[in-house]
């Protein structure tokens, strides 16, 4: 039996990640450059789009939109978001093509804490854009073990 | 009488100090846009879940609960609970209604309090009443119940030694952490909780409440908490059911 | 099998860019979450998310354990041809579900 106190007690563990097992601002370059090859980066063309200020981090919407005619010319080939200070610096990378219609990509993600995220597009030309967003996760108060 | 008059004094209370509102409207943007849209809300994957487990025959007879109910007739029935359970001669929730026409009707293996199975059926039957406003049945063999459960949510509990009545009478809107605190209306349980990853009951609710306040919370299913729910359903009479709700 | 919710239209114009919501039951345990008694649950998530149409993979998604429980994903493809979308889940333990809608393109 698991008593309340201890519950209590046990709570911000679940919220919050180990301390230690957290990406750094290098290893989501290094994750970028994983998904680029090694490419400049431009910023521009992309949105990404999510709330700056997040009241759960456990399932936060975003979506990019990359702003493409998506013909078999000229179009994106892969959509990839990263962040900073979750444990693992990915969190999706999608393939599409002239298929799609529009280059968009929507989901839900986890934030662990507050930090900025960053989405990569690659282009059928072979340039790779990108936007950052700031994002502020607020503490929660009642955290239930 | 005297239990009506208290039960009315006591709900008074909170509707003189302020606007009733559902929590709905304390919450960002972005989780009232996932509560919304019934395709991004993963509430709905258990209200799914419950349509299908409506039909699903269980017991020996193999009825399904759409033997009895047809097809549309839970319209408002969540709306209307707790109730009074003749044949136990007290208040039942939903939930406990769903269990026990499990067991006793359909003669099927039990559902657990806060299992999948239950809060699918219950999301299911919750689901029917959205939009239609909270209407607690006049019975007045529940107003016992209700009185035990507005004195239970004025009590202070706990090593933090705080009532329900101190955050979310006194101090509603205004934040504790990050967190706004809603004025607690029960509106769209079970629902899904972001903290939860997953949908939950109210019980589930209030037992987050207890140990939060450091308190022994009640067993699943114990008469305290239905008590509770009599009186919050009566304090957001006429607010809109949103089950299966999205909260953070 | 996992609980899905998705959303295709039933009916497109040639040409029309539909937009295709899904919504899988699935816990999405990061591998790094410990529980009550201090013990980190090992990591099950779904890696990859696979959209066909029209005899082609239209849309292809891999996730990493920063992906919500209860995966939500929305893209967009274009109406080609009547045929069948069919979306394919797959994750850690074996994970595999597959699903099917029809889609009518007049």
């Amino acid at each position: 039996m698991i008593t309340p106190r201890r519950l209590f007690l046990a709570a911000p563990g679940l919220l919050l990640l180990p301390r230690a097992a957290h990406a750094t601002a290098e290893a989501m370059a290094e994750a970028v450059r994983g998904f680029t090859g090694g490419a400049p980066v431009t910023r521009g063309r992309v949105t990404l789009d999510i709330s700056p200020l997040v009241e759960n981090g456990n399932t936060v919407p975003l979506s990019v939109v990359v702003d493409s005619p998506m013909t078999a010319a000229d179009h994106v080939r892969a959509i990839a978001v990263f962040n900073e200070r979750n444990p693992q610096p990915h969190v999706i990378t999608a393939q599409l093509g002239p298929r799609a219609g529009r280059a968009m990509l929507a989901t839900h993600m986890r934030l662990a804490t507050s930090q900025r995220l960053l989405a990569v597009a690659s282009l059928s030309d072979g340039s790779f854009w990108s936007d950052e967003a700031q994002v502020v996760v607020t503490l929660a108060a009642c955290i239930e073990g | 009488m005297i239990h009506r008059a208290l039960m009315l004094a006591l709900l008074a209370l909170p509707a003189l100090a302020q606007e009733r509102r559902s929590g709905f409207e304390d919450m960002a943007p972005q989780t009232q846009a996932m509560q919304r849209d019934d395709t991004s809300n993963p509430g709905m994957l258990w209200a799914l879940e419950g349509e299908d487990l409506f039909r699903q025959p269980a017991g020996p007879a193999g009825q399904s609960c759409a033997s009895c109910h047809a097809e549309g007739s839970m319209q408002g029935v969540a709306a209307r609970y707790p109730a009074w359970d003749t044949a136990r001669q007290a208040p039942i929730d939903l939930a406990g209604r769903i269990a026990q026409c499990r067991t006793d009707r359909q003669g099927a293996p039990p559902l657990a309090r806060e299992s999948q199975g239950l809060l699918a059926l219950s999301a299911h039957v919750g689901q029917q009443s959205r939009g239609l406003p909270i209407a607690p049945p006049a019975d007045p063999r529940l107003d016992a119940a209700r009185v035990q459960g507005a004195a239970l949510y004025a009590e202070r509990r706990g090593q933090l030694d705080l009532s329900c009545a101190q955050c979310h009478d006194d101090h509603p809107g205004r934040r504790l952490a990050g967190s706004i605190i809603p004025q607690a209306h029960p509106t769209g349980y079970p629902l899904y909780r972001l903290e939860w990853q997953a949908l939950g009951s109210l019980q589930r609710r209030l037992r987050g409440c207890m140990t939060g306040v450091r308190a022994e919370p009640f067993a699943y299913g114990a008469p305290e908490y239905i008590a509770i729910e009599l009186f919050l359903m009566s304090r957001a009479a006429g607010l809109a059911v949103e089950t299966p709700a999205v909260r953070p | 099998m996992a609980r899905v919710l998705i959303n295709v239209p039933r009916t497109a114009a040639r040409g029309e860019v539909i937009t295709i919501r899904t919504l899988i039951q699935h816990l999405m345990e990061t591998g790094y979450r410990p529980d009550a008694n201090g013990v980190v649950a090992p990591r099950d998530i779904i890696r990859r998310f696979t959209c066909r149409y029209d005899g082609e993979v239209v849309f292809q998604a891999e996730l990493s354990p920063a992906i919500a429980a209860n995966p939500f994903l929305s893209f967009t493809t274009v109406a080609t041809r009547s045929g069948v979308v069919e979306m394919s889940w797959e994750g850690d333990n074996g994970f595999a579900q597959t699903e099917t809608r029809d889609l009518t393109v007049t």
